[in-house]
């Protein structure tokens, strides 16, 4: 079975905190992601997501606060729209924007935390693996299915 | 991007790795031996071990003793969350003399052996996770906290009774306070009140007497008639200009003989009795009033010259009014900044169809307050405005403006439940044959003694209660019509009333809006004041130095108000209690070199610590309102700004690190 590679990262306020109870709950999920917490999801630049896709991330995470709870009053907002940017960015570059998820996961929300981390990672790896050296090579991108 | 770089990693730097076992909580998936074994071989790791308790204190002692032994400038502890012990290897650390901005933790517990079973497959996480934080380490910079000191003596804005409170707590915590009140006297909305619920205390006889205190408190300065023009500088070090608005009579020479405002041919409308009675241009807003000392209202006033009128200069014995005096500023400097600018009633003008603006007999709870009370344009005997017959029919509409999402405010204004109980109440207290009307939606009756409160004005005091809302008030003949609904009965009703009182919202302070944009603090949706986090931060703004008292904050009563005031000001005294602040050091200063000076990030930054230095050409951080968030780093086109020890090259190189086994 393919396991996919799933770089992820987490605003230390909410979803890093949710992954911590996910841990004290003991909720199991599958160990396909590394976490690298930041202070605010809006840390993250696209220029990031990128990269963890060219260094072989088959899926990209971005976990934050609901909107309206970001520790820094509206990080998450700055991040819901270089989200976006970054969705159609993928698309342009023949990357299936599915491979890169954006939730809201709040410090009390362990168990949403670990599903979402089950579903993202059987959704990768439905997508298949990323080859995005191949990709790069062929000049063509993911087919549909 | 391709040229994200790795290169800026100091290659000679020696990190060690302390591996936690957490008795088997870590090492009962997790092969501790193995992860410590591998990372001892990865490049820039000088030392690699494992213990079984990394917390305890001989696993302190062993990470102290070997970060001096192994003269090791960085350590990775892989072990519980950093929530739990990131502090206690700080600490450590220090007494090592290693720098604590040096320390990482590799989070191998809750976000690994306790959410994997998979051996092998958590093991090699770890390793991942490890290998990351290294990458972060090598590039880690010895960081020192941001001191700054502390201008011990607060600003408080407002004289309502939040603001009273919080500058009577704070002067007693032994601190210097200036409160400043825009109006010529102290006391806020309570001062108007007639009798407080559910114990029915007389507003005036318990708030007089914290007006008096708080004039006469040595360490507060209170500055009735002058307003906050503007606040520069940050926490612990504000600059305040404030203005003072001229009054014309100097208080010190005023013996409040009265003389002036007999001869004063200018008659207005009493804003103390909400335009119910009438005052002359020069005033005593009431009789307890502090400071004690008439005003001359100059917008009134026929015009501030003896050619003009000039009678009360030409009455006052005493010489106290001077006509020319001018608005003057001045600045002071404070530590901290309390709001409690308070609330307004949303007007009766945007409920048309209940006729408040149209008939003098639709009124609002607070001119009700003034009708009840024993200092009131009636004496406390309720008559109703038009005619000042005594009403003996009262409808009592209750949610107007609030808990209406689709025309008027979306939120509950908590008090009007409360208050229009004790109206009922102190109604039939005073008109015994009189009949009590309350149209509801819902009765919120939360709070101590509250219930029984509510209770007794349905039972003892026999109010009527019907649940729904009011469609339309008119008038016919003497008397008006209140159309409403029985949502319980499933009918349309139809009361006559003599008086009908509207309770209407509570809404943000108008007066104060540009107040609060200079002041730059954050507002919610409503425009009232948002507080750092709504369960945990609830007295302070998330503006760092500034601090929330009463019902600018949010809908709330005396108690929560003063509650509040007094946890401001504690919040205050935590502030003051320091000899200087130690800010994070983790912000995200600007390379000079690098800004192009295009402003992107000043407008990412929700703390307004960026600002553009017009002669350089580059944006300049003020490192102590930083929070560093990093919002503005991800957003810098050239990547001058950058997070300390969370750079880009910091992020990349973890990112490569964390996806190879």
């Amino acid at each position: 079975m393919f396991e996919p590679q799933i770089m992820s990262f987490l605003c230390k306020w909410c979803t890093s905190a949710a992954a911590d109870l996910a841990g004290t709950s003991r909720l199991q999920y599958s160990p396909n992601m590394v976490n690298l917490r930041v202070m605010c999801s809006s840390r993250i630049n696209p220029q990031h997501i990128l990269y963890a896709f060219r260094e072989g991330a088959d899926g990209v995470f971005i976990g934050g606060c609901h909107p309206g709870d970001c520790h820094y009053v509206e990080g998450n907002y700055k991040t819901l729209r270089r989200f976006f940017l970054v969705k159609r960015m993928l698309e342009d570059l023949g990357i299936d924007p599915r491979r890169l998820r954006l939730e809201w996961i709040s410090a009390a929300e362990g168990k949403k935390y670990a599903e979402t981390m089950n579903e993202f990672t059987e959704q990768i790896r439905n997508l298949g693996p990323l080859h995005l050296k191949e990709l790069a090579l062929s000049g063509e991108g993911e087919k549909d299915e | 991007m391709s040229a994200a770089p790795k290169g800026k990693a100091k290659k000679d730097k020696r990190v060690g790795i302390f591996v936690c076992h957490c008795g088997v909580n870590i090492a009962g998936v997790v092969d501790v031996e193995k992860v410590a074994q591998k990372m001892a071989d990865y490049p820039g790791v000088s030392f690699s071990t494992n213990y079984v308790y990394m917390c305890s204190d001989p696993g302190q002692q062993m990470i102290i003793d070997t970060i001096k032994e192994k003269k090791l400038d960085s350590i990775i502890v892989a072990a519980c969350s950093p929530t739990l012990h990131e502090k206690t290897f700080m600490e450590a650390a220090k007494l090592a003399g290693l720098n604590p901005y040096q320390i990482e933790i590799a989070n191998i517990r809750e976000q690994d052996s306790w959410v994997h079973h998979d051996k092998e497959r958590a093991t090699k996480k770890a390793l991942r996770v490890v290998k990351g934080h290294v990458e972060k380490a090598l590039q880690n910079e010895s960081l020192e906290p941001i001191k700054v000191d502390v201008k011990k003596r607060a600003l408080v804005i407002g004289g309502g009774i939040s603001g009273l409170q919080a500058a009577l707590d704070i002067a007693e915590h032994g601190y210097e306070v200036i409160l400043v009140e825009k109006n010529p006297s102290i006391g806020g909305k309570m001062i108007q009140l007639s009798e407080t619920f559910p114990t029915l205390d007389c507003s005036q006889c318990i708030l007089t007497p914290k007006m008096v205190e708080v004039q006469r408190h040595p360490r507060i300065r209170l500055l009735t008639y002058h307003e906050v023009d503007a606040v520069s500088g940050f926490v612990g070090n504000f600059k305040v200009r404030i203005k003072k608005k001229p009054r014309y009579v100097d208080p010190d020479l005023c013996n409040l003989c009265g003389e002036c405002e007999k001869v004063c041919p200018q008659i207005v409308p009493d804003e103390f009795n909400m335009g119910l009675s009438f005052r002359k241009a020069i005033y005593m807003p009431f009789p307890q009033a502090v400071p004690g000392t008439y005003t001359l209202d100059a917008e009134h006033c026929l015009g501030l010259s003896p050619v003009r009128c000039g009678k009360c200069k030409d009455v006052c014995d005493r010489k106290a009014i001077d006509y020319d005096m001018n608005e003057t500023f001045f600045e002071e400097e404070v530590g901290a900044i309390v709001i409690a600018t308070g609330y307004d009633l949303y007007s009766m003008q945007a409920l048309g169809e209940y006729g408040g603006e149209k008939y003098d007999d639709v009124i609002n709870g607070l001119e009700f307050e003034r009708i009840l009370s024993a200092s009131g344009p009636t004496g406390g005997v309720v008559r109703r405005p038009s005619d000042g017959k005594i009403p003996k029919s009262v409808v009592f509409v209750q949610c107007c403006g609030s808990r209406d999402t689709e025309h008027h405010l979306p939120y509950c204004s908590k008090i009007c439940c409360m208050y229009t109980a004790k109206h009922a109440m102190l109604y039939k207290h005073r008109v015994p044959d009189g009949q009590a009307t309350v149209f509801y939606i819902d009765v919120r009756t939360g709070g101590k003694a509250f219930d029984e409160f509510y209770q007794r004005t349905i039972e003892e005091e026999k109010t009527l209660y019907i649940r729904g809302k009011v469609s339309k008030i008119f008038k016919e003949g003497e008397k008006l019509v209140v159309w409403g609904v029985d949502t319980l009965a499933g009918k349309k009703v139809e009361v006559e009333a003599d008086l009908v009182v509207l309770a209407m919202a509570m809404v943000k302070a108008d007066g104060v809006q540009d107040l609060l944009k200079k002041l730059k603090v954050a507002t919610d949706t409503h425009g009232f004041l948002a507080e750092a986090h709504p369960k945990l931060r609830p007295v302070e703004s998330l503006n760092a130095g500034f601090y929330l008292a009463g019902a600018a904050h949010g809908p709330k009563d005396i108690p929560e108000a003063v509650a509040q005031a007094s946890a401001a000001a504690a919040k205050v005294g935590d502030l003051f209690a320091q000899e200087e602040l130690l800010h994070e050091p983790t912000i995200v200063p600007v390379d000079d070199e690098k800004c192009s000076g295009c402003g992107i990030c000043i407008t990412m930054c929700p703390y307004g610590a960026r600002s553009l230095d017009r002669e350089r050409g580059v944006v300049v951080v003020n490192e102590i309102l930083c929070e560093g968030c990093g919002a503005c780093a991800a957003a810098c086109p050239s990547g001058a700004a950058q997070q300390r020890n969370q750079t880009d090259d910091q992020i990349f190189a973890m990112v490569s690190a964390m996806l190879k086994d």
